[in-house]
């Protein structure tokens, strides 16, 4: 009974524990976004996080979404040959592209490349005193220091999937012309036939939460690291380990929201 | 009688971190223009109170109030307005890697009075002249610079916004003896030059009686002595004769665990 009642104990520990996380999350996120709206703003330091999430994460996300794209092309043309269904092939690349590989791929390889550098960046700000500092110098760093990376991760993630999709769509193209034979003005055909605003549009509503929720982990966990390099290193691992579970999660309902019936 | 108000005013501060309490019940008060040392080993809660006065950290309990205005507990915008009157020296100098030397120097100017950039370089530059660095590093990152650089950049942002009241937090840590020296002399000149109010903590004694007109000993979270710099190695406090004459043996005990 004792050891039955341990076993409970720990569970509603952790379940507890689960709860205040969210809770601290919830009024983490809901003090940055406030501070998104309300002056000073920072348009100078906007810019360079919007430089630096959508200008420098171009090549990953291209590269990603292009070999996605050519992977996606052979995959689908293996598969649909049992059916005789090959002439599919395009309408399943940009589809997929657009609605999922795109936007999760994009937000997945963000998450990666600046959801670890916000989390290192500003971990490193706070155990160095940084972050004090701002606000002996009459500088909030909700406003100076995380909004500005949650306004670009918001905005640029799009654009990076625009981006990504376009490349990834290519990549199955180069793929379906010259290496399965397809006519190059059917390909193109059959990309366009079907494709509707809302795949692409859903695709995009995508890119703009996981940017939120990359640049949300990434100043979270940097902001709250404590102890030194290994609290930082720390503060990185669970950043993007979290943003890339929460794409994962927020994605399957984002599908939902759009195109279960 | 004297009526004076002081210009910082610390009445039953205490704040604890879970069940370990650091400051049990503090008082402390400060004159205007006058420059108070608050001495005490590591971990005695010396930098607590500097943060629960700026307010990176809320006190539990008490009365913290600056020109008899009662400053715990207020609204963020009334804290940065609060803050635009303080210049804080970090122990680490906690400079902004991003930014260059001119740019953390001028950082209050910019952010917190909204002075132009233009403006705000020319008075980085004079400020830095004041601490010795010559314009050569203006453009400079602050990792390029030596500690004791640092330390000076450092000095330079606490007074670029010509403050009322100054912090130093371990102005003279990790700094050798004449470069510690030459910190002190500048300590005591731009806070006598400016006619502030000096709030310093320290364990470095050469440091304190240097910058201080008043010494305090903070030991288990309060005050237990309070004096003249001049009288700190004639004190007759048991706590304080062992602490600034550096000895093992006496009332304070070290927690080691060997």
């Amino acid at each position: 009974m004792g050891k039955l009642l341990d076993f409970l104990a720990r569970i509603g520990r952790v379940f507890i524990a689960f709860l205040q996380t969210i809770g601290r999350v919830t009024i983490f996120s809901g003090r940055v976004v406030s501070h998104c709206v309300r002056p000073p703003f920072y348009p100078r330091l906007i810019g360079r996080q919007m430089v630096e999430i959508g200008y420098y994460s171009l090549p990953v996300v291209g590269l990603t979404t292009f070999f996605s794209g050519m992977v996606l092309a052979l995959q689908s043309h293996t598969g649909f040959a049992r059916f005789s269904a090959e002439g599919a092939v395009a309408t399943v690349v940009v589809i997929s592209v657009t609605r999922e590989l795109g936007p999760v791929f994009a937000g997945l390889m963000v998450a990666g490349r600046i959801g670890a550098a916000m989390a290192a960046e500003i971990g490193t700000m706070r155990v160095t005193e940084q972050i004090d500092a701002l606000g002996t110098l009459s500088t909030n760093p909700y406003k100076y220091l995380l909004a500005p990376r949650l306004i670009a991760g918001l905005t640029m993630l799009p654009f990076l999937v625009l981006v990504g999709d376009i490349i990834g769509v290519f990549g199955g193209y180069l793929v379906g012309v010259y290496k399965l034979g397809f006519n190059p003005s059917n390909y193109i055909n059959r990309t366009w036939e079907y494709l509707e605003p809302l795949d692409v549009i859903s695709g995009l509503v995508k890119a703009s939460v996981f940017g939120f929720l990359v640049s949300l982990m990434g100043c979270y966990h940097g902001y709250n690291s404590r102890g030194g390099a290994q609290g930082v290193g720390a503060a990185t691992t669970n950043a993007v380990v979290s943003a890339s579970i929460l794409i994962l999660i927020f994605n399957y309902f984002l599908t939902e929201l759009f195109f279960a019936k | 009688m004297n009526t004076v108000v002081p210009k910082i005013e610390l009445t039953g501060v205490s704040k604890a971190f879970g069940k370990k309490v650091v400051l049990d019940g503090l008082d402390l008060a400060i004159a205007p223009a006058e420059s108070v040392v608050v001495i005490g080993g590591s971990g005695t809660g010396k930098s607590v109170m500097l943060k629960c006065i700026l307010g990176l950290l809320e006190a539990d309990a008490g009365s913290i109030r600056i020109d008899g205005g009662e400053i715990l507990g207020i609204g963020s915008r009334e804290r940065e307005r609060i803050n635009r009157r303080i210049g804080m020296l970090f122990q680490g100098s906690a400079l902004f890697d991003s930014l260059p030397v001119w740019e953390n120097v001028s950082f209050g100017l910019i952010q917190g009075h909204n002075m132009d950039r233009s403006t705000a370089r020319a008075t980085a530059l004079e400020k830095m002249a004041q601490v010795g660095l010559s314009p050569d590093v203006a453009d400079l990152s602050p990792a390029e610079l030596s500690g004791g650089m640092q330390k000076r950049v450092a000095l330079a942002r606490a007074i670029a916004t010509n403050p009322e009241i100054i912090f130093f937090d371990e102005p003279t840590t990790g700094l050798d003896p004449i470069m510690a020296d030459v910190i002190n002399d500048l300590i005591v000149k731009t806070v006598k030059q400016m006619g502030a109010t000096a709030l310093s903590i320290t364990h470095d004694m050469v440091s304190a009686r240097k910058i201080a007109d008043r010494i305090a000993m903070l030991y288990h979270g309060k005050l237990i002595w309070v004096g003249p710099a001049a009288e700190v190695y004639s004190s007759g406090n048991p706590y304080v004769d062992q602490f600034v004459h550096g000895r093992a043996e006496g009332p304070i005990k070290m927690e080691v665990r060997l």
